[in-house]
């Protein structure tokens, strides 16, 4: 494959334009809430939920990956079902539910045929509200997650990612690894599994649907579903981040490993979601290493020098700060060279901002490409999810594209000026580099 | 590409009620043989729009292993028509994403466009089809960016590195044996002239399929097909003729200890048949198994090894019907913390003993065939699905009808098939065993 595909734009980015129906706000007689699109064109539907300030950075001090095995065990046994019974029963009837942990938040997605509707939400509404967490299953998933971390911790790609966040938060819960540590996760218990669910409450739930369901069909499950849920989720507020500055100055943090190609993260500040200047950065970031081939690291790197096979840079907007990351792969002897070339184009991007050129190239791609998110069911649940997730107004997906095209040159060089300091830039290298 | 041919595979494994279709494609032939294949789904303005050739990294000369894939690289630097990198250029300005993707059978470009910039893309890839310029100096400079791939997914990657030294083990001189990328040295030696020669030989409308998915109707793809590609001549074709492979002649066994593998693997593989290659109808019994043996959490290699033995993480099987000449029938497995090596192996392979000893009964066939099957309801709901799983079956030589009436076929099948094909694949000689270890283990 020519490129690696970078499963890292940011949902919560993009928009729509001529989805066959908009979305429309359901709410259930217990009051909850859950944005709908229906589409009857297959017998298929999609939930997606996520509960905001729940996720792996809410784990306390010693618990570090508490919410990556909650998830990981909810669908483990609940109700009447043991592990196997309730895994059987999902299989039997085609129904994927599963949960995942992000930083932020807890995430859950069921996908259905219609014909096993009821039963779907009823494995949602167990697994939700009476999962069993027995003792062999929560073991068994420790062990897969224990596995993960050791298979993990060898995986040059992993390595950096881990150590940049370590280094760029050295005090807060987003430096740790989500997925805990060896020690964190085997001293993990039953009691710390049933306390965690307390962060799912229907005060913090998100809730969108697409698919063959309409507004008066669903409101009803979502109140036998979710209606069970503490009003208010117990959870601690997480205290507020700054990315911090590279400890070592400008000298990159190597992660020793033999291997021909070293890894290299790098990452500043970036911006939080909710920044007046967040679509300025987010066409800058297309235009310095978010635009596949287009963009300057692309073109610096892999075009003009054959230095890599990927280079590439994204946003990454958790609630408490924003991050900006960038990374790229090459021989132990071209890795001098290649974070020369990243640190010359951000010193390019401060000093003169972007042409009118590139800035109408990104626009147009950005605009245009808005509708390509609209490739299957779930991701167009995802995405009302991410909008809820973001507080950006359910008429967000049509109102989109205008606030890309605001964007102008001065906005962009503006935000350049503030963020791509290259002196703050975190650079953390796996692999065995030469002449760093 | 491995992750890819991961998802496609589920794709394909997930094809429809008995009766019904799959994805209801039309399809037509152009004069100059170039077949046109259009899937309609109209939920939101976009399209998928492919080329996939029917020559891949199993077509490459003795000794040139990797050409194809990097050939598929410089068909994005330029033609009589475009400069360097315009062609991506232009899609992303347009709102588009466009990439490639080369196998061991076909090798096939896509984009991904709002429906209005259909003929924008068809002009270009009609263009590359005829006009490529392959610039010496362009080569040497993808040479070294397709080295610093491999290095990503190979050199770097100790299971990569196995899974490549497992291949001449399965395929002692049939093509299958060389890694899609490349061994390094080949791609080293790859001449301009050789793959001006390739490009001539095998990019042509005749050896082509092209398939548009999404907000379109067939009469305004056949229109646009007939406007760009009708007018590139048809040129003949050679046969695609690989080595034959000899019986197998095992069991073997590799090994791969490095000391940074912290978490170690277990597999096995045993050469299987093909969909075209199927003269008995296996590859469907196949399917079937596979998903008895790695279909979910109550599938047979988990229950046993993960959840009653509690000596494995992960354990499971795969294959894929999906290939032209032979395919493999696979086992994986990881152990749990403190597990030998040795006795994982041992476990699995009397699983495996016990399987062809005793078969799989028919409420696991049953259950199996009601999961494949509903999988085909959720294929449609994704626009680009239907287009990679045609593509990967009129690549791999099979037929519109077989990708449609798989369902049926999936359907038909009985425990007895599914016991006679695993007795006929499973067996030690055609066995291929790979460990991938750390230091001390």
């Amino acid at each position: 494959m020519r490129r690696l595909l970078l499963a890292l734009l940011m949902l919560a980015a993009s928009a729509a334009q001529a989805l066959a129906a908009p979305p429309i706000r359901v709410i259930s007689p217990g009051g909850i809430e859950a944005w709908l699109i229906e589409d009857h064109a297959n017998p298929i539907l999609s939930l997606e939920m996520a509960w905001r300030d729940s996720g792996a950075a809410y784990d306390a001090q010693g618990k570090e990956g508490l919410a990556r095995l909650m998830a990981a065990t909810l669908d483990e046994g609940a109700g009447p079902y043991d592990s196997q019974a309730f895994q059987r029963k999902l299989e039997d009837l085609s129904i994927k539910l599963s949960f995942n942990a992000g930083m932020d938040m807890m995430q859950g997605s069921l996908i259905t045929l219609s014909r096993h509707r009821t039963q779907a939400f009823d494995m949602l509404r167990l697994s939700l509200n009476q999962p069993r967490f027995d003792d062999d299953a929560v073991l068994r998933i420790k062990g897969q997650i224990l596995a993960g971390l050791a298979r993990s911790s060898e995986d040059p790609q992993t390595m950096v990612s881990r150590g940049w966040y370590a280094a760029a938060f050295p005090a807060h819960p987003y430096g740790r690894v989500s997925d805990g540590t060896q020690d964190s996760v085997a001293a993990m218990t039953r009691a710390d599994l049933v306390a965690a669910t307390q962060r799912l409450g229907r005060a913090n739930l998100i809730v969108g649907v697409v698919g063959d369901i309409t507004p008066a069909e669903l409101a009803p499950l979502l109140d036998s579903t979710f209606g069970p849920l503490p009003a208010k989720p117990a959870i601690h507020p997480l205290p507020s981040a700054e990315v911090g500055i590279p400890a070592q100055g400008i000298k990159p943090l190597v992660l020793k490993k033999a291997i021909p190609q070293s890894v290299v993260q790098f990452g500043f500040a970036g911006v939080k979601r909710n920044d007046p200047d967040w679509f300025a950065a987010y066409v800058l970031n297309y235009i310095l290493g978010g635009g596949g081939f287009s963009s300057r690291l692309m073109v610096e790197i892999r075009e003009k020098r054959g230095l890599a096979y990927s280079a590439y840079s994204y946003l990454y907007p958790f609630n408490q700060a924003g991050i900006w990351i960038g990374g790229v792969a090459t021989r132990n002897d071209k890795v001098a060279q290649s974070i020369k070339l990243v640190r010359k184009e951000l010193a390019r991007l401060n000093a003169d901002g972007v042409s009118a050129g590139e800035l109408q190239d990104a626009k147009t791609y950005l605009t245009g490409s808005f509708a390509l998110r609209y490739d299957s069911s779930a991701n167009i649940a995802g995405l009302l999810v991410a909008v809820q997730a973001d507080h950006l107004g359910i008429d967000y997906l049509d109102r989109r594209n205008e606030l890309v095209m605001k964007v102008t040159q001065a906005d962009v060089a503006r935000v350049a000026k503030r963020l791509f300091k290259p002196e703050n830039l975190i650079v953390v290298v796996a692999g065995d580099p030469k002449g760093l | 590409m491995h992750r890819l041919a991961l998802i496609l595979l589920a794709v394909l494994m997930a094809p429809v009620p008995a009766g019904a279709a799959v994805f209801n494609p039309e399809s037509f032939q152009l004069a100059n043989g170039l077949q046109v294949v259009v899937i309609q789904n109209h939920r939101a303005p976009i399209v998928t729009h492919m080329v996939w050739y029917k020559v891949g990294d199993a077509d490459a000369p003795e000794g040139q292993s990797g050409m194809p894939h990097l050939l598929e690289h410089l068909m994005f630097k330029g033609t009589k028509n475009l400069q360097p990198g315009q062609f991506s250029k232009i899609v992303a300005r347009n709102g588009g994403r466009d990439n490639a993707f080369t196998g061991s059978d076909f090798t096939a470009y896509y984009q991904n466009v709002s429906a209005d910039r259909l003929e924008l893309v068809m002009k270009m890839e009609a263009d590359r089809m005829a006009n490529l310029t392959l610039d010496p100096k362009l080569i040497e400079t993808e040479r070294q960016v397709v080295l610093e791939e491999r290095r990503t997914r190979t050199d770097n990657e100790p299971s990569s590195r196995l899974r490549e030294k497992m291949g001449p083990e399965q395929f002692a001189v049939h093509p299958y044996r060389n890694p899609v990328i490349g061994w390094e040295r080949d791609i080293k030696a790859i001449t301009p002239k050789d793959l001006k020669a390739f490009y001539q030989r095998w990019y042509t409308p005749n050896n082509a399929i092209l398939i548009v998915a999404g907000d379109v109707t067939p009469q305004q793809v056949l229109g646009l097909a007939e406007t760009y590609y009708a007018p590139i001549p048809a040129r003949p074709l050679p046969k695609r003729e690989r080595a034959s492979e000899p019986p197998p002649t095992g069991p073997k066994i590799v090994e791969l200890r490095d000391k940074s593998v912290k978490q170690p693997l277990w597999m096995r593989e045993y050469r299987a048949p093909s969909r075209r290659l199927d003269p008995e109808g296996q590859s469907y019994a196949l399917e079937v198994l596979e998903n008895i043996l790695a279909g979910g959490a109550t599938s047979r290699f988990y229950e046993s090894l993960v959840v009653r033995q509690k000596l494995a993480a992960s354990a499971g099987a795969s294959y894929s019907a999906d290939r032209y000449d032979y395919s493999e029938f696979g086992f994986y497995a990881s152990p749990n913390p403190g597990i030998p090596m040795a006795r994982l192996e041992e476990a699995m392979e009397s699983e495996i003993a016990r399987l062809t000893e005793h078969g799989v009964t028919e409420e696991e066939v049953a259950r199996a065939k009601g999961r494949l099957i509903d999988a085909a309801v959720y294929a449609r709901d994704s626009l680009a699905g239907g287009a990679y799983a045609l593509g990967r079956a009129l690549g791999t030589g099979q037929s519109i009808d077989q990708v449609e009436n798989w369902p049926e076929r999936i359907a038909e099948v009985t425990a007895d098939q599914v016991n006679a094909a695993l007795r006929a694949v499973l067996t030690p000689k055609a066995a291929v065993t790979g460990r991938l270890l750390g230091e001390g283990m």
